[in-house]
């Protein structure tokens, strides 16, 4: 065979309906997903700071504090608790991304730096305050 | 023959650091360390217009190169992650003949970021990482078919040259 055609498409369409539907059934889920999360959030009442897969330290929502955590070869980052709510408003990684997450408050909710592995998840939701109770 | 193959690797690894370098321009401010998937284009190219070998062996170099280049070890270990489901993935979707260049693109697209959210919620040990699915699931369809469309409109193009 001379030419041998090194891209082919063989009958390729733009676009099939299973396409569609594909499109139509991810949105659903995400839009249904995000709905769901927003309906049964809760507020929390602690934050926890994780380095490195470890428990650093938990602090109350209810004062106000600024705190920088730790981490090996200079790594730290800085973040408020103010009003109940966490931010992270500095942080040594190249990309600041966890600087730019919005600020958290409901339960389970989280704030993460991955180059520095440092997690800020917000914890003792209702539920949780009901545990204790019956404990 | 091999020459030609040789070109088109290159002329793909190329476009993938152009695609990278436009996306490490446009952050995600609000998810950790993920991204668009705009390389992901390079990929579906080479999985349609030359197979599904030559795609992965595209996306490993793409990934190693980009990664050195724009990155470090610990983003190549999450950009290898993404990459490879959605290699993967894609390879599957194609091979099921249920969807077109723009429905193995979005597949491509979602396992991409799926891939990425894993790596990350074992890195940190915390599986409430994966509240940014939803939000990334929606942006990965959506990039995702953008990118299948593109994707087709250059595989036809490339098709005249050869």
């Amino acid at each position: 065979m001379q030419g041998h055609l090194l891209f082919e498409i063989k009958g390729e369409n733009m676009l099939k309906k299973n396409d569609l539907i594909l499109m139509i059934v991810i949105v659903a889920l995400g839009v249904g997903a995000i709905l769901a999360i927003h309906f049964t959030k809760e507020s929390g009442s602690k934050v926890r700071v994780t380095l490195k897969q470890e428990e650093l330290k938990t602090f109350k929502l209810e004062e106000n504090t600024i705190y920088t955590v730790e981490g090996e070869n200079g790594a730290w980052n800085t973040f408020e608790i103010k009003d109940g709510y966490v931010d992270m408003i500095d942080a040594s990684c190249p990309d600041k991304l966890c600087v730019a997450q919005k600020s958290i408050h409901y339960n389970h909710e989280t704030i993460v730096c991955l180059p520095n592995q440092v997690v800020l998840e917000i914890v003792g939701g209702e539920e949780n305050a009901v545990d204790s109770v019956v404990n | 023959m091999k020459s030609k193959k040789t070109a088109m690797y290159g002329l793909l690894v190329a476009l993938a650091f152009i695609l990278s370098y436009i996306e490490s321009l446009i952050p995600f401010p609000f998810i950790p360390g993920i991204k668009l998937g705009l390389a992901n284009l390079v990929v579906i190219v080479a999985l349609y217009g030359m197979g599904w070998k030559e795609a992965f062996v595209l996306s490993l170099i793409r990934i190693i190169l980009v990664g050195f280049t724009f990155g470090n070890l610990s983003t190549m270990l999450y950009s290898l992650a993404g990459g490879l489901l959605s290699w993967l993935m894609m390879v599957l979707a194609k091979k099921s003949k249920w969807f077109s260049m723009v429905g193995v693109s979005i597949i491509g697209g979602i396992s991409h970021n799926i891939g990425q959210i894993i790596v990350a919620i074992l890195t940190v040990s915390n599986v409430y990482l994966v509240t940014y699915l939803p939000v990334l699931l929606i942006t990965g369809a959506i990039t995702g078919a953008l990118i299948g469309f593109l994707g087709a409109l250059i595989v036809k193009r490339i098709k005249r040259l050869f």
